[in-house]
């Protein structure tokens, strides 16, 4: 897929015609179509909201976007650096990886911790396999954390023993440390207190000043009001049961 | 960039008994590949065969070396293999008794890699050895002991050491933290993870453990009965196995 497919200008993200349906093969072949035919198209500079109730599969969405889960039907496509087009349901790991590296970032709900590697050195991880130089990608990493106001007297732990909101910090941060032009967040601001919720609603904002196209889910409307400029209800595509 | 170990339709049979069958992935530079599957079906075999450890019954393991690009290892002669698997591959086994001598002491045992790909000089291998035991974390002073005298994690991490003091491309783990405490393996991982990374190592992982293939692959394959029934992107088939037996073996561990 490398023909430009879209001509406007700004376009970053694309879906058609994206379906899921899970199939449970040990408990009775049991089938759960969660999303049928999800279209939508998404700017650079742009911040689009999915909303729906529990389980609508808003999560499922944003994971089929990064790879994460497979994508059955239909087509995701990605904006190149050279303007081109990729189709995420369609790439090999390879693809996937070098898109996760490049162009896709992701704040997942909960951070994954590894044992015994430091705050610091998770942070900065994103933006030192995106090429930057060690000193580089440890001073924006120091820089985000200053920010979340995470102490540094823990940047040489692991996050192991964090509480969950530190945790959260950790893992945004980890997130905004390369300048994605998409990003996809998954209730980013979710067990933060208000102080840190406003800073990550300024890195939301930061990011999308800076033309990244993003796509996110937020339970908390005041935070949704103030950082998206685009809404969209899964409900709408709610597969047939 | 292109393939570093294709494998192509790689089957082993130990006579009327299946080891693996029909197995086919390709290996680029940088990426660690993890195998993951219940006991007996065919995991070490198929490791073995890649390593050039054991000949297959069919199929072939092709090798990009340095000089002569892409060669059959089951085609090369066994000094040739030998030559092979000494400076560019490295074999970490399950049990470090099986990659290690037991008889000779810490230092000797790193410093004996190097002397086989030509190193002369005493100063510079016992230096070399020195290094490598501190980046896998055994204590220099202990340079001198035999490894009888070490813990089993530390005998692992030795048997890294022993392996990666050469500068492999190339390296196979047989269930590397197998037998060891849950603490020491989160060490041994951890450093495994980091010296991978760093040195861009490409590596064929097996294990039983989910969270461990998690953590240091990019791919996974995973095998039933002697035949790969899924492969893909490591958090994608954890995440949204396709298969009835992945998601069986998903759905028997606490979040791997
Ligand atoms: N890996 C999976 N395997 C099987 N079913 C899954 C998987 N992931 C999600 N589902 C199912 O897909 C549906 C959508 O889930 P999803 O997590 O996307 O919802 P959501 O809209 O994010 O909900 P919430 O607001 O509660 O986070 C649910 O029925 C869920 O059980
Ligand atoms: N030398 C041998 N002679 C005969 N059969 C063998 C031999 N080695 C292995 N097998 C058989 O081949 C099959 C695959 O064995 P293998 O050791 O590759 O399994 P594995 O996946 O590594 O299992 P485990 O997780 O228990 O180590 C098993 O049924 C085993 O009994
Ligand atoms: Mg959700
Ligand atoms: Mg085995």
């Amino acid at each position: 897929m490398n023909e430009p497919r879209l001509d406007a200008d700004g376009e970053m993200l694309c879906l058609n015609g994206v379906t899921k349906t899970f199939n449970l093969h040990n408990q009775g072949e049991r089938t759960i179509p969660v999303v049928t035919g999800v279209n939508l198209k998404l700017n650079a500079g742009e911040c689009m909201a999915l909303m729906g109730s529990s389980g609508s599969g808003k999560s499922t969405l944003i994971r089929m976007i990064y790879g994460n889960y497979g994508c059955a039907a239909g087509e995701i496509l990605i904006r190149e650096e050279d303007g081109s087009w990729t189709d995420l349901a369609q790439a090999d790991p390879r693809e996937v990886i070098r898109l996760r590296r490049h162009r896709l970032g992701y704040v997942s709900q909960f951070l994954r911790v590894i044992p015994r590697v430091a705050t610091i050195d998770v942070v900065s991880e994103p933006m030192r396999l995106a090429g930057a130089s060690d000193s580089e990608s440890r001073n924006r990493a120091a820089e985000l954390l200053t920010r979340l106001n995470l102490p540094e007297a823990l940047w040489d732990l692991s996050p192991t023993t964090f509480s969950g909101g530190e945790q959260q910090r950790v893992n945004i941060a980890r997130g905004f440390v390369h300048p994605y032009p998409a990003l996809l967040l998954d209730e980013p601001t979710a067990s933060l207190d208000k102080v840190n919720r406003q800073v990550v609603l300024d890195l939301i904002l930061e990011a999308r000043d800076r033309g990244a196209a993003i796509l996110g889910i937020f339970h908390d409307h005041e935070a949704r009001e103030a950082v998206c400029n685009r809404f969209l209800d899964v409900e709408e595509f709610k597969a047939a049961a | 960039m292109s393939e570093l170990l294709r494998v192509e339709n790689l089957t082993k049979s130990y006579g009327r008994q299946r080891g693996c069958t029909d197995v086919s992935f390709e290996l680029w530079p940088g990426e660690v590949l993890a195998i993951v599957g219940e006991s007996g079906s065919g995991k070490t075999t198929l490791l073995n065969c890649c390593a050039g450890r054991l000949a297959p019954t069919g199929g072939s393991v092709v090798y990009e070396t340095r000089h002569k690009g892409l060669i059959d290892i089951h085609g090369m002669s066994e000094p040739e293999r030998r030559f092979l698997m000494r400076t560019d591959w490295a074999f970490v086994h399950q049990n470090p008794r099986d990659g290690l001598r037991m008889n000779v002491s810490a230092g000797a045992n790193v410093g004996e890699r190097l002397m086989a790909v030509g190193a002369r000089n005493y100063g510079n291998i016992r230096n070399a050895a020195l290094d490598w035991l501190s980046r896998t974390e055994v204590d220099p002073d202990r340079i001198d002991d035999l490894p009888t005298t070490f813990s089993g994690g530390m005998q692992q991490r030795l048997q890294i050491a022993r392996n990666l003091v050469s500068g492999p491309r190339l390296v196979f783990m047989d269930e590397p933290t197998g037998g060891l405490d849950v603490s020491v393996q989160a060490r041994l991982l951890d450093m495994l993870r980091d010296l991978v990374d760093r040195l861009g190592l490409s590596a064929v992982v097996v294990t039983h453990d989910l969270a461990v293939a998690r953590m240091l692959s990019t791919r996974l394959m995973v095998m039933q009965q002697g035949r790969v029934v899924e492969t893909g992107l490591t958090d994608r088939v954890l995440d949204d196995p396709q298969h009835a037996y992945t998601q069986l073996l998903v759905s028997s561990v606490l979040q791997p």
